[in-house]
């Protein structure tokens, strides 16, 4: 693939592709249409007329994660939701990316107990955290603008090696 | 039997027309996409895409170049050959269908080659109907070859829907072929040139009313728009036959559905809004092209008003709505017509 081997004489071209697939990406966020919780009002929220999601290209909540690019976990995850989470997760193609929308999906939150997992990056690899119980609309917003700052920043083809890192990380752990 | 620099130039011309417009059709859907997201934005008091680039001009470029980058993916027990073939074939059948769409007048002319179509069959609306058919065929492979329930009951659902409204929309445009007295698309448009009394231009939709507003809600229908959206619902089928399309292959399939849009636009423009019949287009017979554009974008910015207006309807509600509204009111609007072009053969300009 042109993307990850440059070619020695001519790296300016390949630097300039690595830009235009950043912007893209970048540009066209479309999150799915998955809320756990009261967070997900406030994700709604996010998408109305008052703070307008639309403005960074973003408003597109696609309903099939093979279609979406970014999963915002909206809310506490319950031992129960941990697996359909997980397979939704995989489910999306990659280049995909992941917020931890709120204190109970951050680390479990005020849900300090069995039935909760104690923040979302217990399963999958989180991008960014939004702190707050639930956040505003506009801190979900600063996330998202953060995440489109990451996402200018990484090689294009990043997001698979990350997931190589994560089962490094995990086979690891255990 | 035309010379041989005469056979060369319509084939260099008829390929350098049709490569325009495919790409024309192209960009009508990558800012058909914007326009609808700007417009549904002002319809509901937000803004609307507007960072990237002057206006959000630039917001499709970088949607497209996202989904081009996109993983590309087969579901593991996915029919490889149909999964593939579907969204070409909804694509293909949609541009195919803009061959024989006159954009202009046939007098505009290049080295004796009219300009602004690119091929005029004489059974122009009934090659459209045709080959529009066969994307019902692309929606079906789609929800069987995914291999998943969801994909499955949307394919269904949608077929059922196209094939209940195509009955609808092709008694409407009888209505105006019985008018007209030919299938041909540049002569139903150049009897629709002039006035009545003076003021009122000679359209169509003037002599068939009923027959407009039925083309209208079988149109709407047939290409999948809200209020008829059913085939992709959200809530109870997850997107429908595209539930396991991602990347470009999904948006292919909203290629289709814009370059749809534009179609029927252009079909309604043609047979009830006098195609491109308007001011001073005998002193320059090129303005035509701005009349025709004119046209089918009024046409789908209605198309996008609906969209942001009315909720999506059940799916017992638009089966009665085709079967016991549509159909009945289209048969008789052929009826009258009938009637009418018995009595005042004149009337269509047909005769």
């Amino acid at each position: 693939m042109g993307v990850a081997s440059p070619v020695a004489d001519s790296p300016f071209l390949v630097a300039k592709l690595e830009e235009l697939i950043n912007w893209g990406r970048k540009h066209s966020v479309w999150p799915m249409t998955f809320g756990l919780a009261c967070c997900a009002i406030e994700m709604m929220e996010a998408g109305a007329s008052r703070f307008d999601m639309a403005r960074f290209g973003m408003e597109v909540f696609r309903n099939s994660p093979r279609q979406s690019d970014l999963m915002i976990v909206a809310g506490r995850v319950s031992q129960k939701m941990g697996p359909v989470l997980k397979h939704l997760y995989d489910q999306m193609l990659e280049p995909k990316w992941v917020i931890a929308m709120g204190d109970c999906s951050s680390s479990g939150g005020i849900f300090n107990n069995y039935a909760i997992i104690q923040g979302v990056d217990k399963i999958v690899p989180v991008d960014v955290y939004v702190a707050g119980c639930p956040p505003s609309p506009d801190n979900l917003l600063y996330g998202l603008i953060k995440l489109q700052g990451k996402i200018a920043r990484e090689h294009p083809l990043h997001p698979v090696a990350r997931q190589a890192d994560l089962r490094e990380l995990l086979a690891k752990a255990s | 039997m035309p010379s041989n620099i005469s056979l060369l130039a319509l084939v260099l011309i008829t390929i350098v027309k049709g490569a325009v417009l495919i790409g024309a059709l192209l960009m009508a859907f990558a800012y058909g996409t914007w326009l609808e997201r700007r417009l549904v934005g002002r319809f509901q008091l937000r803004l609307g895409p507007n960072r990237v680039g002057p206006l959000g001009l630039m917001q499709p470029m970088a949607d497209g170049v996202k989904v081009i980058f996109k993983e590309d993916f087969v579901p593991a027990q996915a029919d490889r050959l149909a999964y593939w073939l579907a969204p070409a074939l909804v694509v293909a059948v949609a541009l195919t269908a803009f061959a024989v769409i006159p954009f202009g007048p046939p007098s505009v002319k290049l080295f004796g080659v009219p300009l602004f179509y690119i091929s005029n069959v004489n059974v122009g609306i009934l090659l459209i109907l045709a080959v529009t058919s066969i994307g019902a065929y692309g929606v079906i492979l789609g929800g069987w070859a995914s291999n998943s329930k969801y994909s499955l009951l949307g394919g269904l659902r949608s077929t059922a829907q196209l094939i209940s409204y195509e009955l609808g929309v092709g008694l409407a445009i009888l209505g105006v072929i019985l008018l007209a007295g030919t299938l041909e698309l540049p002569q139903i448009v150049e009897q629709q040139a002039g006035t009545w009394f003076g003021f009122l231009p000679r359209w169509n939709i003037f002599l068939q009313p009923l027959g407009f507003l039925l083309y209208s809600i079988g149109a709407l229908a047939e290409t999948n728009r809200a209020p008829f959206d059913l085939p992709e619902a959200e809530q109870e089928l997850t997107t429908g036959y595209q539930t396991e399309y991602g990347g470009m292959k999904s948006a292919m399939f909203y290629m289709a559905e814009y370059i749809d849009i534009v179609l029927v636009s252009s079909i309604a423009t043609l047979l009830f809004l006098g195609g491109w019949q308007g001011p001073f287009i005998q002193q320059l017979p090129g303005l035509g092209v701005l009349w025709f554009l004119v046209k089918v974008l009024a046409f789908v910015f209605i198309f996008i008003w609906l969209r942001a207006t009315l909720p999506r309807i059940r799916y017992d509600q638009l089966m009665d709505l085709g079967w016991k509204v549509v159909l009945p009111l289209a048969l008789l609007n052929l009826l009258l017509t009938a009637l009418i072009v018995l009595i005042w053969p004149w009337l269509g300009g047909g005769g």
